[in-house]
């Protein structure tokens, strides 16, 4: 029996396969990479019944135009995103977000544009045949990681579906909408004392918009210069997601999944957890504003965001 | 000794052994990240997701779902490291190629240094380097210390790509560019010798922190027909 496929008749801009990401591998400078927005990866597994840890196909801006071979699936889309189902009677389906579909062999999934957000997510049923690295599927193309040499997809490639046995008409979906408040909730850096009080004061009362030098490694922000008092390097050190270090140029710059494992720019502050999924879906030329909150409030707050994502999840199953 | 330890962030935790790098400094570091390893191999700590040591820090990152700050800081503050892993210290011998078109910042060190090329080479192969950390890149290796004579600053303004393979010093360090990749360390040399590979699952990145390291230099027919 011939193997069930996507081909991909338009790749998109920047589309990769993502997961959770890797663990236990930044003392060898492999950074976690995974889904840039966790918690629609984890929804769109679950409307296919998948285990929330499966595999998922992430795209930005643009997604992929791509076509079903040798067989038939379910799949869910998440995030905010305007696609269409091109069906074999040439019947155009408008697509919903939130919600399980079937797609026959020979249909397309036409996914056009994500909607004042950055990524959406493909889910299929019964996931993605691939290699892991690592314990992970996830694409990182700044150092050639993962399955497809490490490239994101590319047109005429191929999607191989890993197992299409229960495919299933039931109705799974969420009514889900992505939040779009723009305070992002911040913990003070390891190196905010480096900052003039002016610069202090001035990062949590001012705007800072997001520039188009933003990608999976990370956002580069523009807004009030902050003035480095003490000194514009430190040691080089270890990064995680969510840090906000500051160049010598005062202009700051949030850490996403793909970051370097090691930097030597001061670190003003990190974006609490609960508000990285929020952080990751900022396009550029949106206003933000940051917001102090304490370990505390931070520790509650992610709590809060996992009974929320873990409330939809039953919802679904 | 942690001198201090903070939080960064809601879920990872910041260990200060001091300002200073240096071997001792440094190999405290280690010590610690080998036994934590040892700790989350034997699932004897719940929650830790990596473990990033540098110079003079140590940070763990963990879980926020499964633990927190105050419970990974309660584990360490009650850890003895008595019976102390010895680390396996390897030797690693790294062959570098330092013709002119490999070699991109002569002129700049020459006339930094005040020494000529022959000089700089001599006082950089002469030299046995500890490893304090591999990163930034996957398996990149920060190499320490140059001797005196040869330490430079960094480029005024880096370079956008860097050829994979370079071998660079900036300030007391040395370090190899195991992928093409930006980068404002001056090149002296390129090494045709893998210093990562992402399908030895096992032990992708061939120098590790506390390994040994020394240079050796060789001709360019050499680096062309470089075999492994």
């Amino acid at each position: 029996m011939s193997e069930t496929f996507f081909e991909i008749l338009r790749p998109g801009i920047n589309t990769t396969i993502q997961d959770y990401g890797r663990k236990y591998l930044y003392h060898i400078g492999i950074t976690v990479s995974g889904a840039m927005d966790l918690r629609n990866h984890k929804f769109a597994n679950a409307l296919v019944s998948n285990n929330t840890q499966e595999a998922t196909v992430e795209f930005a801006y643009q997604g992929p135009l791509l076509k079903l071979k040798n067989g038939k699936i379910n799949f869910a889309i998440t995030g905010d995103v305007f696609f269409k189902i091109l069906r074999k009677n040439s019947k155009v389906e408008e697509g919903k977000c939130y919600k399980n579909y079937v797609l026959e062999e020979e249909e397309q999934i036409d996914i056009i544009s994500t909607k004042n957000s950055a990524y959406g997510y493909l889910a299929i049923g019964g996931g993605l045949k691939l290699k892991s690295f690592w314990d992970s599927y996830s694409i990182n193309t700044k150092a050639n990681i993962g399955p497809n040499n490490g490239k994101k997809l590319s047109i005429n490639e191929k999607i191989q579906i890993k197992n299409t046995n229960k495919v299933q008409s039931s109705d799974r979906k969420i009514d889900y909408k992505n939040v779009s408040n723009n305070y992002i909730r911040v913990i003070k850096g390891t190196n905010f004392d480096y900052f003039s009080a002016e610069s202090q004061s001035k990062f949590f009362k001012e705007e800072y918009s997001v520039t188009n030098l933003t990608d999976r490694m990370g956002m580069r922000l523009k807004g009030s210069t902050l003035e480095n008092t003490k000194s514009t390097n430190i040691k080089s050190e270890g990064l995680i997601k969510g840090v906000i270090q500051v160049p010598a140029d005062g202009n700051p710059i949030i850490l996403l999944n793909d970051h370097g494992t090691i930097g030597g720019y001061p670190k003003i502050a990190v974006v609490i957890s609960a508000d990285l999924d929020k952080v990751s879906q900022l396009t550029p030329n949106t206003k933000i504003k940051f917001k102090e909150v304490s370990l505390e409030d931070a520790e509650n707050l992610f709590k809060s965001y996992l009974s929320e994502t873990n409330k939809y999840l039953n919802e679904i199953n | 000794m942690i001198k201090n330890i903070s939080n960064l962030g809601d879920a990872s935790v910041y260990c200060d052994f001091g300002s200073e790098v240096n071997e001792n400094i440094n190999s405290e570091v280690i010590k610690y990240f080998n036994y934590l390893s040892k700790l989350v191999k034997n699932k004897k700590i719940e929650g830790i997701t990596n473990l990033s040591p540098s110079y003079n820090k140590l940070i763990i990152s963990f879980d926020l779902s499964l633990t927190t700050f105050s419970n990974i800081k309660n584990s360490l503050e009650k850890i003895q490291i008595e019976n102390e892993i010895k680390h396996q210290s390897k030797n690693i011998k790294i062959p570098v190629c330092c013709e002119d078109k490999y070699a991109l910042d002569f002129d700049r060190l020459t006339k930094k240094l005040k020494l000529d090329k022959k000089e700089i080479l001599n006082l950089y192969f002469s030299n046995e380097y500890f490893c304090y950390m591999t990163g930034f890149i996957a398996g990149m290796p920060f190499l320490g210390d140059l001797e005196k004579n040869i330490r430079c600053d960094r480029l005024e303004t880096p370079r956008v790509k860097v050829p994979e393979g370079s071998v660079g010093i900036t300030e007391q360090f040395a370090n190899i560019y195991t992928f093409e990749s930006p980068g404002g360390w001056n090149i002296i040399g390129q090494t045709p010798k893998k210093i990562f590979n992402q399908n030895e699952i096992e032990n992708p990145a061939l120098i590790k922190p506390g390994d040994r390291v020394t240079f050796y230099e060789i001709t360019e027919k050499e680096f062309l027909n470089w075999n492994e």
